[in-house]
């Protein structure tokens, strides 16, 4: 065993602590990936259990129970169920949250019926007590059959005691079955056993159950045949199986469990609901946050941010003149260090951006959201649940479509992956920030930071019309199939600051990596595009301007109309004209189709190619000037531009993550059409109105 | 018998039967088997979810699936 690396499965209720128990077995060692041919999110890590035994930790869904209802509960089941699974794990960790004893046990009483080794964490033992609820954790380890550790998650309590029973565990299977299920199906369970050839009652239930485990195809008429011979309908088997179940559970729970009255944590959630889902308040405070949430990303950021321009423009300076003048110079600086600083700095508005909404899912502040939403939001065909992929897509509307999986109604979970791309992401953040600071002046209004009002009203457009597009959705999209809503309002808590810290290292990193792997090939491709052209035109600019003085700008700004890249942006200049748009800002608009925030990489090389002031890319296009001499970014074409940035459909991955999502191509597409139509016409009628 | 969406906030019952199949495995595997005492604790505006307190903790659901829902009203606030 010493040598090899045991497999973990860590699984339990949503809101039961889980996440912080992994980040504490963990710690940084995580890895975030796929699980093969659908998007559900795979966390997996490494964790040191003892000085010769090291594992792999599987953070499973959530799930109440392993009859899935979801698409990620339902890779719990499959990962549980599977010995053949890639993932099926050595030992099972069920956590499960004391002051909720009864649900939270009713999902490991099925593992342990599953004859799998398994251990019990019992989170927050310690706050049940203060709660008045009394657990005998000796005495539940022998009703149940299988060890339980007392541990607190947050606190980082009886980590290392839970660790010492993983180990211990390893081929110990539990003693016997916690529910009978034969006894509750006279004979039936024994002919699926030998169908299946199988001994394991409780896997041949599920199996009777149309539950899809592992072979299961080809006893399927078997087991249908059994079930129509025996009057077995799989529905009111299930019924009758987890009234039986809890029933078994109600009794242990009373011989292990001592209640005292409900006080303390559950009054105060009480009083703190009295004002977060009042009538009135409820959205008074809700949108309040919203509005904080804006100007702090946005003023808060500010400093760190301007930071970062410093240190790259003096990095770009001592790099143009510590490394030899050539064509390496030029590409290492203009296009290389130019298209980084343009990802980099956008760092410290994303962290705070995952910080917020980290916090406000840690707390348990979002199902309140979704309860007092989910009337409004089902009237435009969408659902309560669906506020969290539209809040997350403020972040990256990647992770957020994802997210929608939650929702169990097909046209709901349809029209929230539709319209959640509307919201405005991070990407578009470096975007509206880089125009607003050219275009709208620093004023306070009312009060309050003028380019914050603005940020502000861009993402109430973005959230507005995906409510508008959500509201057509709901009568051309045709369903016959209903829609529940059953979600739980876990008690308020004080987030887990290294959950939250980890979130947003997290996300960092993804913003870094994976789209600044992009930006920096594409900044190169960028820089090649404009510092070549066909032919000797280059030459022929050279001659032309020979002999005159003072002449590099207008050099310069000769080569790159003439370059590869001055080619494509002139031949769509034609069709962006009207939305007042040049062609530079043609290429980067092109180029922002890998990634929305590579405009501003692009931008920022595309004015650097042959410009040797080096500048932030801020004051370098405030300069910009059209013919007349007029400044050429007015406040009509900084809107026209966000305008468009805020509604076409510009990110590869999230028309990709659309596409396996809804598991049609049709969708994506319709997306891509919608969003660039209104993205059109938004900017062609605000350039209109306002220049 | 009662229906829980026509209860009011304060009200305790006892859960007696769920008569939508869907509805009734999902709320069975949550805790909501028959017998099991709640209190309704909150009422979103405008008609939206009602959360109750059942189990030791709080679970919200749609008024037109609490209308499903067939209930023993014990207490009335």
């Amino acid at each position: 065993m010493s040598s090899e690396t045991l497999k973990i499965a860590l699984t339990g209720n949503p809101n039961s602590g889980k996440t912080t128990l992994f980040n504490a077995l963990t710690g940084l060692k995580q890895k975030v990936g796929n699980y093969p041919g659908i998007t559900v999110e795979k966390k997996t890590g490494k964790a040191i259990l003892s000085e010769k035994v090291l594992a792999e930790i599987i953070d499973l869904p959530g799930t109440y129970s392993l009859f899935p209802k979801s698409m990620d509960e339902q890779v719990a089941q499959q990962t549980l169920c599977n010995n053949d699974n890639e993932d099926y794990p050595d030992v099972t960790v069920v956590i499960a949250d004391a002051t909720n004893l009864r649900r939270s046990i009713f999902l490991l009483t099925q593992i342990i019926d599953l004859n799998m080794e398994v251990v019990l964490a019992l989170n927050m033992v310690d706050i049940a007590t203060k709660k008045g609820i009394v657990v005998d954790v000796n005495l539940l380890s022998r009703e149940l059959g299988i060890p339980v550790v007392a541990i607190n998650a947050r606190k980082r309590k009886g980590i290392v005691a839970l660790k010492e029973l993983i180990i211990d565990s390893i081929d110990k299977k539990p003693k016997s079955p916690f529910l009978e299920v034969a006894k509750l199906f006279k004979g039936v369970i024994e002919q699926a056993n030998k169908i299946r050839g199988v001994e394991n009652n409780f896997a041949s239930f599920m199996a009777l159950c149309k539950q899809k485990l592992s072979g299961e195809i080809d006893n399927r008429c078997a087991l249908n045949q059994l079930c129509k011979k025996e009057e077995i309908i799989p529905e009111r088997a299930q019924a009758k199986e987890t009234v039986k179940r809890y029933a078994q559970i109600d009794k242990v729970i009373k011989s292990t469990v001592k209640k005292g009255t409900p006080t303390g944590k559950y009054m105060l959630t009480k009083k703190i609901d009295d004002v977060l889902i009042h009538p009135i308040f409820g959205y008074v405070v809700f949108l309040s946050i919203l509005f904080l949430l804006f100007q702090a990303v946005f003023s808060w950021s500010a400093y760190p941010m301007e930071l970062i321009d410093e240190l790259f423009t003096n990095l770009q300076q001592f790099t143009a003149d510590s490394m030899p003048k050539g064509m390496l110079n030029d590409l290492v600086v203009n296009g290389i260090l130019a298209g980084l600083g343009g990802i980099v700095i956008f760092v410290p508005q994303i962290a705070f951006l995952f910080a917020f909404i980290a916090f406000l899912e840690d707390t348990g502040y979002m199902a309140r959201v979704s309860f007092i939403t989910d009337k409004l939001l089902r009237g435009v065909g969408l659902n309560g649940r669906s506020i969290i992929p539209l809040l997350s897509g403020a972040a990256c509307a990647v992770p957020a479509i994802m997210s929608a999986r939650t929702i169990s109604s097909w046209k709901e979970r349809l029209i929230t992956i539709m319209v959640t791309p509307l919201m405005s992401c991070s990407a578009r953040l470096p975007v509206y920030t880089l125009i607003i600071s050219l275009v709208i002046p620093a004023d306070e209004f009312l009060g309050f930071n003028l380019q914050g009002l603005v940020m502000m009203a861009f993402y109430l457009i973005g959230f507005v019309s995906a409510i508008a597009i959500a509201f057509l959705m709901k009568f051309i999209i045709k369903s016959k199939e209903r829609s529940y809503y059953i979600i739980e309002m876990p008690s308020y808590k004080i987030p887990d600051w290294k959950t939250v810290l980890y979130t947003i290292i997290e996300k960092v990193k993804v913003f870094l990596f994976d789209a600044g792997k992009i930006i920096i090939a594409i900044s190169i491709v960028l820089w090649v595009l404009s510092s070549f052209a066909p032919g000797n035109k280059f030459e022929q600019i050279e001659q032309k301007w020979a002999g005159i003085e003072n002449a590099e700008m207008q050099i310069s700004a000769d080569k790159l109309e003439n370059s590869y890249a001055g080619i494509i942006g002139k031949s769509i200049e034609p069709a962006i004209k009207p939305l007042g748009f040049d062609w530079k800002i043609g290429i980067s608009l092109l180029t922002s189709f890998a990634a929305r925030e590579v405009f501003v990489g692009t931008m920022s090389t595309i004015y650097s190619v042959g410009d040797d002031d080096i500048r932030s890319i801020q004051k370098r296009l405030a300069d910009v000037k059209r013919q007349d001499g007029e400044k050429f970014f007015t406040p009509a074409v900084g809107i026209s531009l966000m305008l468009f940035y805020a509604f076409a459909m510009q990110c590869m991955s999230t028309l990709a993550i659309v596409y396996r999502e809804t598991n049609h191509i049709k969708w994506p597409i319709i997306q891509f059409l919608y969003m660039g139509v209104m993205a059109y016409l938004s900017s062609f009628i605000a350039f209109q109105l306002l220049s | 018998m009662k229906i829980l969406a026509d209860l009011s906030i304060g009200a305790k019952g006892e859960m007696l039967d769920i008569s939508d199949n869907l509805l009734e495995q999902k709320l069975l595997e949550m805790g909501c088997t028959p017998g099991e005492q709640f209190e309704v604790v909150r009422k979103a505006p405008f008609g939206g979810p009602i959360a109750i307190l059942i189990s030791s903790y709080v679970l919200s659901i749609r008024k037109e699936d609490a209308m499903n829902i067939v209930v023993k009203l014990l207490e009335n606030e």
